[in-house]
């Protein structure tokens, strides 16, 4: 038995690997895919360009205007005179976010009354929308309290008389000391390479399975092997092993180029990650493998899969919390293998985290690896009797 | 004349064959149509990038009346929700470590005895970075939560000292254009439209010539009269279709059943999606003629057209946040400009106006890869 499963893993390698323009699908749009996605997975929000309207035009609104032009969280791209050109500039998107200092501001600002400033957002983008707004907010709301500050002092030296010379104001003085674990420079890279090594083996491992059994039933060559002494339980071993060592070396591949390209921090253990991996490629072969039950043509396996990949790669945390979905979706996503290999290997990655606070996530795996391979080899038993 | 009528009938007959291809397999069609319902249901319910009800623990070393002041301030916040107090570093760790928290807040001991003596009284927040967006956003909240807190306590100093009253100086008026509510799913759903049609178009089709190689039946397409542009308009026509139907069902749930603001023309979402829909469904036939074999076409089909729109296109990540290097590279790919003329339409209603040179584009793109894909499969035929 072992000998035939050999010999039909060795065809099938042979099959897969003779072709130079094969051997290229296994492993280049893995690298492909993490190079695309590596970079253009990015929701860090900086050096967004604003355009700044001063009606204004004193030493107050000046010193606001220095405030953003200092920060590194925005750029002055344009100056715009009027209503109109600001709207102009944010139909186009030239900006994305317009600050208007109104007349007055200098003056109220003397008088010690409230003035404003009024902040317009793009939110096409609500996400950057929202990060921009509270940037601008922040640069605003700490030059405010740098004017307050002045204007109390001002206050009490005219109350304590004409001594003058600086009065010193007792007041409570807090202060907040942020600390970041984990991401200290909060760069949406590590947390989404990670994330991307795991639809990359769920996406191949998955599509190549479902793909390669059907079109050996498109092109009648199933029917052949058929009729060879091998047993059903062999001729599956042997067609899904394959796939599974590909997804195994593309875990080490994209892992390792992951590592060198994006410089991503790995803390965890390397053997603890190809455990997992193996794992989760027990639960994306058994659906390929089902996939390939339920299809005739390679289309039909493709759209399948992809029906099937779709919301897994969606609700599985990658870049959209778990936290945030409505409850029932998220008791949904406790079926979803990709959520628990993603939680895995961001906590193996970022978090350093070893089995004793992965145990549940790698016990789910096992679970539902097993519940899907077994059903998926009991219905493709029954296909081939 | 009678020349070009029978191009048109071989055309013809080349879509008939495929629409019943198309239509014999009730499975592939169901999913076809059913994919911009799920993916819809999926932005439209599921999935946000809004961060509010921060999980929260507390470490109070401090145990005052004032310690409980600022953590009341965080339990009343409907960005943070409080899930209770801990007693030492460990516990936080363990919890951070299991992804139950996101955000500590520890009050040192001697934080009230600094406060009350004006010396300088400390808070630390310990943040889980792994989620980056989370934790800038956590970041800039619990940041604006305690500076107004301080603002406060200094003031109330002050007017306790001086008896006067000092108003806050500035107030930050803030209005948000094109999306006022800052829903993520507003700006997802237009984008969704370029992203389906590239599933259905390009995908699909990719796979219908090379399975023609696959299955040796090209050797009998050679055989008949029919010249390859026939074949590439025939093959295309039936797919058009089904393209058609996705994205006016995706438009049509998105803003009737979603409620996504749809302020510019119809008529141009529909006109523009045509012309990107024609140049998608060509570039699946030319890949379809390069590859020969399913999974290769697959593959190519997915680096070249799906995760370009998914990806490159500003569907959900921002395209000036990416390197410059990449930012370039968008360019060449067709999703970006109808992603970003689809959400101008539809969140800022602009029309041909600001977008005439997308739409030129888009159709130079459609003519151009037509003819490569003529070429290509002529020289293959013959």
């Amino acid at each position: 038995m072992w000998r035939r499963i050999r010999e039909i893993v060795r065809k099938e390698f042979r099959q897969a690997l003779r072709e130079p323009r094969m051997r290229a699908v296994l492993f280049g749009p893995p690298l492909i895919q993490l190079i695309i996605f590596g970079f253009a997975v990015n929701l860090d929000v900086q050096d967004s360009k604003i355009a700044w309207m001063d009606r204004d035009r004193t030493p107050a609104s000046r010193e606001l205007y220095e405030a953003f032009e200092g920060s590194p969280n925005f750029r002055v791209a344009a100056m715009p005179a009027s209503a109109v050109e600001a709207r102009e500039l944010m139909d186009q998107g030239t900006v994305q976010a317009v600050v208007e200092v109104l007349p007055g501001f200098g003056r109220d600002i003397r008088r010690a009354t409230t003035t404003s400033v009024q902040i317009l957002v793009d939110g096409t983008n609500s996400n950057t929308a929202s990060v921009v707004a509270s940037y601008a907010s922040r640069i605003v709301s700490s030059y405010a309290n740098r004017v307050l500050a002045e204007q109390q002092q001002a206050r009490l030296v005219g109350r304590t008389g004409a001594a003058g010379g600086p009065v010193n104001l007792d007041a409570p003085r807090l202060v907040v000391k942020s600390r970041v674990w984990f991401n200290e420079d909060l760069l949406s890279r590590n947390y989404f390479v990670p994330g991307v090594v795991v639809n990359i083996i769920a996406l191949i491992t998955l599509m190549l399975t479902a793909m390669a059994i059907v079109r050996e039933k498109e092109i009648g060559t199933m029917e052949q092997l058929m009729v060879t002494p091998i047993r059903p339980l062999e001729l599956i071993a042997g067609k899904t092993l394959p796939f599974a060592a590909v997804g195994m070396i593309d875990v080490v591949l994209i892992t390792s180029a992951a590592l060198l390209i994006f410089g991503v921090p790995f803390r965890g253990s390397f053997l603890l990650l190809l455990g997992c991996a193996a794992l989760f490629l027990m639960t994306t072969l058994g659906v390929g493998l089902f996939i390939s039950t339920i299809s005739r043509t390679q289309q039909q396996a493709m759209m399948s899969s992809f029906f099937f990949f779709m919301p897994a790669f969606m609700l599985s945390g990658f870049a959209f919390p778990i936290r945030n979905m409505p409850e029932p979706v998220q008791y949904l996503t406790r079926l979803n293998p990709v959520r628990y290999f993603m939680e895995i290997v961001r906590g193996v990655f970022l978090k350093g985290v070893g089995t004793e606070a992965l145990w549940p996530q790698m016990a789910a795996l096992f679970l539902i690896g097993v519940t899907v391979l077994g059903l998926s080899v009991l219905r493709f038993h029954k296909r081939l009797d | 004349m009678s020349g070009m009528r029978r191009g048109l009938e071989r055309t013809a007959a080349v879509a008939r064959k495929e629409a019943l291809h198309i239509l014999r397999d009730p499975r592939s069609l169901i999913m076809a149509l059913a994919l911009p319902l799920l993916m819809l249901l999926l932005f439209g319910y599921a999935l946000t990038l809004d961060v509010d009800r921060i999980p929260t623990l507390i470490l109070d070393r401090d145990q005052t009346t004032q310690s409980r002041e600022l953590i009341e301030r965080f339990a009343g916040s409907r960005y943070f929700t409080i899930l209770g107090e801990v007693q030492n570093y460990g516990e936080i760790e363990q919890r951070i470590d299991r992804d139950q928290c996101l955000l500590a807040v520890v009050v040192p001991a001697d934080y009230s005895r600094n406060l009350l003596m004006n010396k300088e009284a400390e808070v630390q927040l310990i943040f889980d970075g792994s989620d980056s967006n989370t934790a800038s956003i956590a970041l800039g909240y619990a940041d604006a939560l305690t500076q107004s807190y301080a603002m406060e306590l200094r003031q109330q100093a002050f007017n306790r000292r001086a008896g006067g009253r000092l108003d806050p100086p500035i107030e930050t008026r803030l209005r948000v254009w094109y999306n006022s509510e800052l829903k993520s799913r507003n700006y997802i759903v237009p984008g969704l439209i370029g992203v389906i049609l590239m599933i259905i178009a390009a995908l699909l089709t990719s796979l219908t010539i090379a399975r023609e190689w696959e299955m040796g039946t090209i050797e009998q397409l050679l055989s008949t009269p029919l010249r390859a542009h026939e074949l590439v308009l025939g093959k295309m026509a039936a797919y058009f279709a089904l393209g058609l139907a996705d994205m006016l069902i995706a438009m049509g749930v998105g803003v009737l059943v979603f409620g996504v603001p749809l302020r510019g023309s119809p008529l141009l979402v529909l006109a523009t999606s045509c012309v990107f829909l024609v140049g998608a469904l060509f570039w699946g036939i030319f890949l379809s003629a390069v590859a020969r074999a399913q999974l290769l076409a697959y593959q190519l089909g997915m680096i070249t057209s799906f995760l370009p729109a998914f990806l490159l296109s500003g569907f959900v990540f921002a395209i000036e946040n990416m390197p410059v290097v990449v930012q370039a590279v968008t360019y060449i790919f067709p999703s970006r400009y109808f992603i970003t003329g689809l959400k101008g339409v539809f969140l800022k209603g602009v029309g041909l106006e600001v977008l005439w040179l997308e739409f030129g584009l888009l159709a130079v793109y459609a003519a151009v890869i037509f003819l490569l894909a003529t070429r290509k499969l002529t020289g293959k035929l013959a």
